[in-house]
């Protein structure tokens, strides 16, 4: 699970780094402030940026034909928002809109790509933190996938009383 | 005694969710022994069958409180009971949340689904002494925002810190949307001067276990609670068989050290 105790809000991902490979990234860090409803990005949308959430909920959607927007996940305090901007076809899976009033660092991604590209040893740093944020969402949807708190039954992992 | 159930009366009842309620039985004569937070009773829906469904809040007295969910014959009919209605209760079976070892300590109570209806009277204790406790957090987790229990209570419970998340958001809904374990995130806890207790689907209660001990609480200081199969209730059909457990005796709370190896074990 993504490193988040002890630490103070927005430093999770961050505590992961090591503290030299931390300043070098932070060099690069804006620190922005977003209002709550306030659209991050778009499904669809080049993924130029990311950001390290410092305080303040931000939630995952994806817009269903018939259905609006559908929130698949909410985000918080010391999480990453946004991989996209790592992996081809650096487009955004989801959207995200700010749930409150949100604190962040944000990243511009081809700044960071070419420090990765310098400092080979935080690059493998950064992107085994963006790694196991990754396989974190994916444990936790196929959780939900099983739909854990829906009635047993042949499904379900108990007898039905 | 506690293989003869004795005759309760339905005194309120409350619907919870769409297939969830609360019962609030008081004695015919003999009443039961008192529970403890964590502890079970065997309810007999007459004409029907038996099912172990635990305390979810203890009252003065030999009131019981249990919260049941409608999924099988059993528990849909001590559902359907009204005010009024007889119900057969054994008890107290079990072993309960052992709060006192918590003392001094930061408390997770984490919930899954139906789970908070076991932890529920544990909340209510530590709420009652709390300058016994460190800092109390309750996190749960539910299908849909329709399904959350107590939603009422909520609003208590937050002024220590509580928060809710769901699987599948309503239109409308506002709050968290993900598994229970990301709320740990907003918890106020010591890993290493925490206990917690954790209610739930086995697989909610694995995944939470191992966040846990992930951030640093020992596998000793968590405790699940574990459901088979319960028949006896006593210790002697072994229906409710776990391993060396037999968790209508041995259990249904029991320290994740001693759970994990157990859970990932095929049932026979």
């Amino acid at each position: 699970m993504t490193p988040h105790p002890g630490g103070p809000p927005g430093e999770g991902v961050l505590a992961a780094l090591a503290a030299e490979h931390r300043g070098r990234l932070m060099a690069l860090a804006r620190d922005v402030a977003l209002p709550g409803g306030t659209r991050i990005f778009e499904e669809g949308e080049k993924a130029d940026r990311f950001w390290i959430i410092r305080s303040g909920t931000v939630a995952l959607d994806v817009h269903m034909p018939g259905r609006g927007r559908v929130v698949v996940e909410t985000i918080g305090a010391g999480s990453l928002l946004g991989w996209s901007w790592l992996c081809p076809p650096r487009q955004w899976h989801l959207a995200a809109e700010t749930r409150d009033p949100v604190r962040a660092w944000e990243f511009d991604a081809a700044a960071v790509h070419d420090l990765c590209a310098e400092d080979t040893a935080l690059g493998l740093s950064l992107v085994t933190v963006v790694a196991e944020t990754i396989g974190d969402r994916l444990r936790a949807t196929r959780t939900r996938l099983l739909d854990l708190y829906g009635p047993p039954g042949p499904q379900g992992s108990g007898p039905v009383p | 005694m506690t293989l003869t159930p004795l005759s309760y009366r339905v005194v309120d009842r409350r619907d919870e969710t769409h297939d969830t309620v609360t019962l609030v039985l008081d004695p015919a004569a003999d009443a039961l022994k008192p529970f403890a937070p964590g502890q079970f009773a065997m309810l007999y829906a007459f004409g029907v069958g038996e099912i172990p469904v635990s305390v979810s809040r203890l009252a003065d007295g030999h009131r019981l409180t249990h919260t049941v969910r409608a999924v099988g014959a059993v528990s849909r009919a001590l559902c359907g009971l009204r005010i009024g209605g007889w119900v057969g209760v054994r008890g107290p079976f079990g072993t309960a949340w052992d709060s006192a070892a918590a003392h001094g300590n930061d408390l997770l109570v984490i919930a899954g689904g139906i789970g908070l209806a076991p932890l529920r009277p544990l909340v209510d204790a530590v709420m009652a002494e709390p300058h016994a406790f460190g800092r109390l957090n309750v996190l749960a987790g539910s299908r849909t925002p329709a399904d959350l229990l107590y939603q009422d209570e909520f609003p208590a419970w937050e002024k220590p810190f509580a928060a809710v998340t769901v699987d599948r958001p309503a239109n409308g809904w506002t709050g968290r949307v993900g598994v229970v374990t990301t709320l740990l995130h907003e918890a106020r806890f010591t890993p290493s001067d925490t206990v917690a207790f954790v209610c739930g689907p086995e697989v909610m209660m694995r995944a939470t276990a191992r966040a846990l001990i992930h951030q640093g609480v020992r596998p000793d200081r968590i405790r699940v609670s574990l459901e088979r199969n319960m028949r006896c209730a006593t210790g002697h059909c072994g229906h409710c068989q776990l391993g060396p457990l037999l968790l209508c005796r041995d259990g249904p709370v029991v320290g994740y050290d001693q759970a994990e190896p157990l859970l990932t074990v095929r049932e026979l």
